[in-house]
């Protein structure tokens, strides 16, 4: 069982899996996001090889309106 | 008139830099960007709603990246350690993209900016190769120490954060002007076409605005005046205002021909 914090939400995954594997499950996959593991940014490009572990501390964002 | 800004080398014909938030929609939103004829327009960077459809509208479609230039801000942050890492997921998530907005905040009633927070982050900023323009007090001292860290614009505040209370002090953002050298942008205050204008009147190099237009009761009527107050404000700088001459009146016509016989 891996745990995950999401957004500041807890997340619970039964089997191991890559960034592109939560991308897909979250329903980002082909979505214009950025993401940060532990305070360090995941650059798009390493999505696939980069497997997470139980206690990763995740932010996933987006552009929004503001000024 | 070849009369540009130029922010970090680039060339921008538009001197108005507008926000994309608190509109109505995103058809809204666009509709007042055309109108406003901005090419620098602010987005803000926030976590993705879980569990929410993926495929509703987003700003990126509305607004593309390949007609506007997007300057990703760190609006309500508070330290410079969360304001670095909002831009470098910006970086990130706008492949790239360099020229950022830093404002790090001191208080959520005021909106005031933190000037040591915010000298904090643009060190570290400009350090990792953003192109900083930053949102500041209109203190000439921080203004000048933000230009020496190597920020590539200045943005002090004319009043509070969505106020529309205007350019409460003109002296103090002449005081930035004489100091520094960047392009000096007023950042936040603006309520109506005239405090643009007056903006750009002094001399400063632009005007960035999201509240004074999108709280407009036509916004998009709105995004058209402000770009030609800003036009206006900054034809009339170049022109070079006549002086003020107090006590003393001077008549626009002829003096002499006159057909009256008695004057006092």
């Amino acid at each position: 069982m891996i745990n995950l914090s999401i957004n500041g939400e807890a997340k619970q995954f039964s089997t191991p899996l890559s960034v592109t594997n939560l991308i897909e499950i979250l329903g980002y996959t082909g979505k214009r996001i950025a993401l940060e593991r532990n305070g360090e940014i995941v650059p798009r490009s390493t999505y696939a090889n980069v497997h997470l572990a139980d206690g990763d501390k995740l932010e996933v964002v987006v552009a929004v309106g503001g000024g | 008139m070849n009369d540009t800004l130029v922010i970090a080398g680039k060339n921008y014909s538009s001197r108005l830099l507008v926000g994309t938030g608190k509109y109505k929609d995103f058809t809204e939103t666009r509709a007042a960007l055309d109108a406003s004829g901005a090419e620098i327009i602010t987005v803000a960077i926030r976590r993705t709603n879980l569990g929410q459809n993926a495929n509703e509208p987003n700003l990126l479609d509305a607004v593309p990246m390949s007609k506007f230039t997007y300057l990703p801000n760190t609006a309500g942050c508070y330290t410079a350690d969360d304001a670095v890492r909002t831009l470098r997921l910006a970086r990130e998530l706008l492949d790239g993209h360099s020229l950022v907005k830093l404002e790090v905040l001191g208080d959520p009633q005021s909106l005031y900016p933190n000037v040591i927070e915010t000298i904090a982050a643009a060190k570290t900023l400009v350090a990792e190769g953003f192109q900083v323009m930053v949102y500041t007090s209109d203190d000439p001292i921080i203004a000048k120490q933000l230009e020496d860290i190597g920020c590539v614009a200045i943005m002090p505040l004319a009043s509070l954060i969505g106020s529309g209370m205007g350019i409460l002090n003109p002296w103090n953002l002449q005081l930035i002007m004489d100091k520094v050298s960047v392009p000096v942008i007023v950042d936040a205050g603006v309520g109506t076409a005239s405090d643009a204008a007056i903006a750009m009147e002094l001399g400063c190099a632009g005007v960035l605005m999201n509240t004074a237009i999108a709280g407009a009761q036509q916004p998009v009527l709105m995004a058209s005046a402000m770009k030609k107050a800003v036009e206006a404000g900054r034809e009339a700088f170049l022109a070079g205002r006549m002086p003020k001459k107090l006590y003393s009146a001077s008549p626009s016509s002829p003096t002499a021909g006159i057909i009256a016989s008695t004057r006092p």
